[in-house]
């Protein structure tokens, strides 16, 4: 198989990764729509697993990449689960605002 | 500059846009939209990367199914327009300051690193089925099934908690 990614260094790969975590990590400060919030986590998770992948194509290993199917099943999972949670949040509150979940912080 | 440079150039770009787009942009919908967007250039990427398997695997499982059930909520909850009230400017603030300060450390931390070229592949079909499968039957066996049981989890709580109560 021809070779298409040699001359892309590994810095690359990191700084688009920590860009788009960063994004995330902005998203899930600056918006009050827990749904998403939700969303900015799984850019998060991409983020996480992008790096992993170059990194598994880097050192030659399938490990980084067997990784990334454990970290798409959490993802499945937590999405589920909160969304659910989400269901019924919206349904005692009438809102998916995080504000109006406030009495947590204590 | 290769031309495997532009590809990855262009698909950073489409990534980090339709990022900022969907933390940006008020209408859920919308955001929906751009994440798909951004998943659809990380799975580029991993094509790029010769991940082949993964950037299937990708698109089946987030735009394919976790978005069309972000979709689901969003038009069961009927938020297809902006009901997010007005925020004070002061969170907002800190909160892209933090943020940016997050960036700006995590790139001063690899900024400094000897950029490394990549090596010439040592084996290319990594990505390819076989491998993965070798590799997860065989040294992540258990937290393979353990990944089982944490679903069977995850679906009886999500119908647990979706189930309304009887009084």
């Amino acid at each position: 198989m021809k070779e298409v990614i040699i001359g892309i260094p590994i810095q690359w790969y990191i700084f688009l990764s920590i860009a788009l975590f960063c994004i995330g990590v902005l998203g899930v400060l600056f918006r009050r729509n827990a749904i998403v919030i939700f969303m900015c986590i799984e850019l998060m998770l991409n983020a996480v697993n992008l790096l992993m992948v170059a990194f598994s194509r880097y050192l030659g290993d399938t490990g980084g990449q067997v990784f990334v199917f454990f970290v798409m099943v959490v993802a499945a999972a937590e999405v589920s689960v909160g969304l659910a949670i989400l269901m019924m949040i919206y349904r005692n509150t009438k809102s998916t605002d995080i504000d109006t979940l406030n009495r947590l912080k204590w | 500059m290769l031309l495997s440079q532009y590809i990855f150039l262009f698909l950073s770009f489409v990534a980090i846009i339709s990022a900022l787009m969907l933390v940006l942009d008020k209408n859920p919908v919308h955001s929906v939209l751009y994440l798909i967007i951004t998943f659809f250039a990380i799975a580029g990427h991993y094509l790029l990367l010769n991940a082949q398997f993964l950037a299937v695997v990708h698109i089946i499982v987030y735009a394919g199914a976790i978005m069309v059930l972000f979709l689901y909520v969003i038009m069961m909850l009927n938020l297809n327009k902006d009901i997010e009230p007005h925020k004070k400017n002061i969170p907002k603030v800190a909160a892209a300051v933090a943020a940016g300060l997050l960036l700006l450390s995590l790139t001063a931390l690899v900024n400094g690193a000897e950029v490394n070229m990549l090596p010439a592949a040592r084996n290319s079909n990594i990505g390819l089925m076989d491998n993965l499968g070798k590799t997860l039957f065989k040294e992540y066996m258990l937290p393979f099934e353990i990944s089982s049981i944490l679903f069977l989890s995850a679906m009886v709580g999500a119908v647990f908690l979706s189930k309304k109560e009887i009084h």
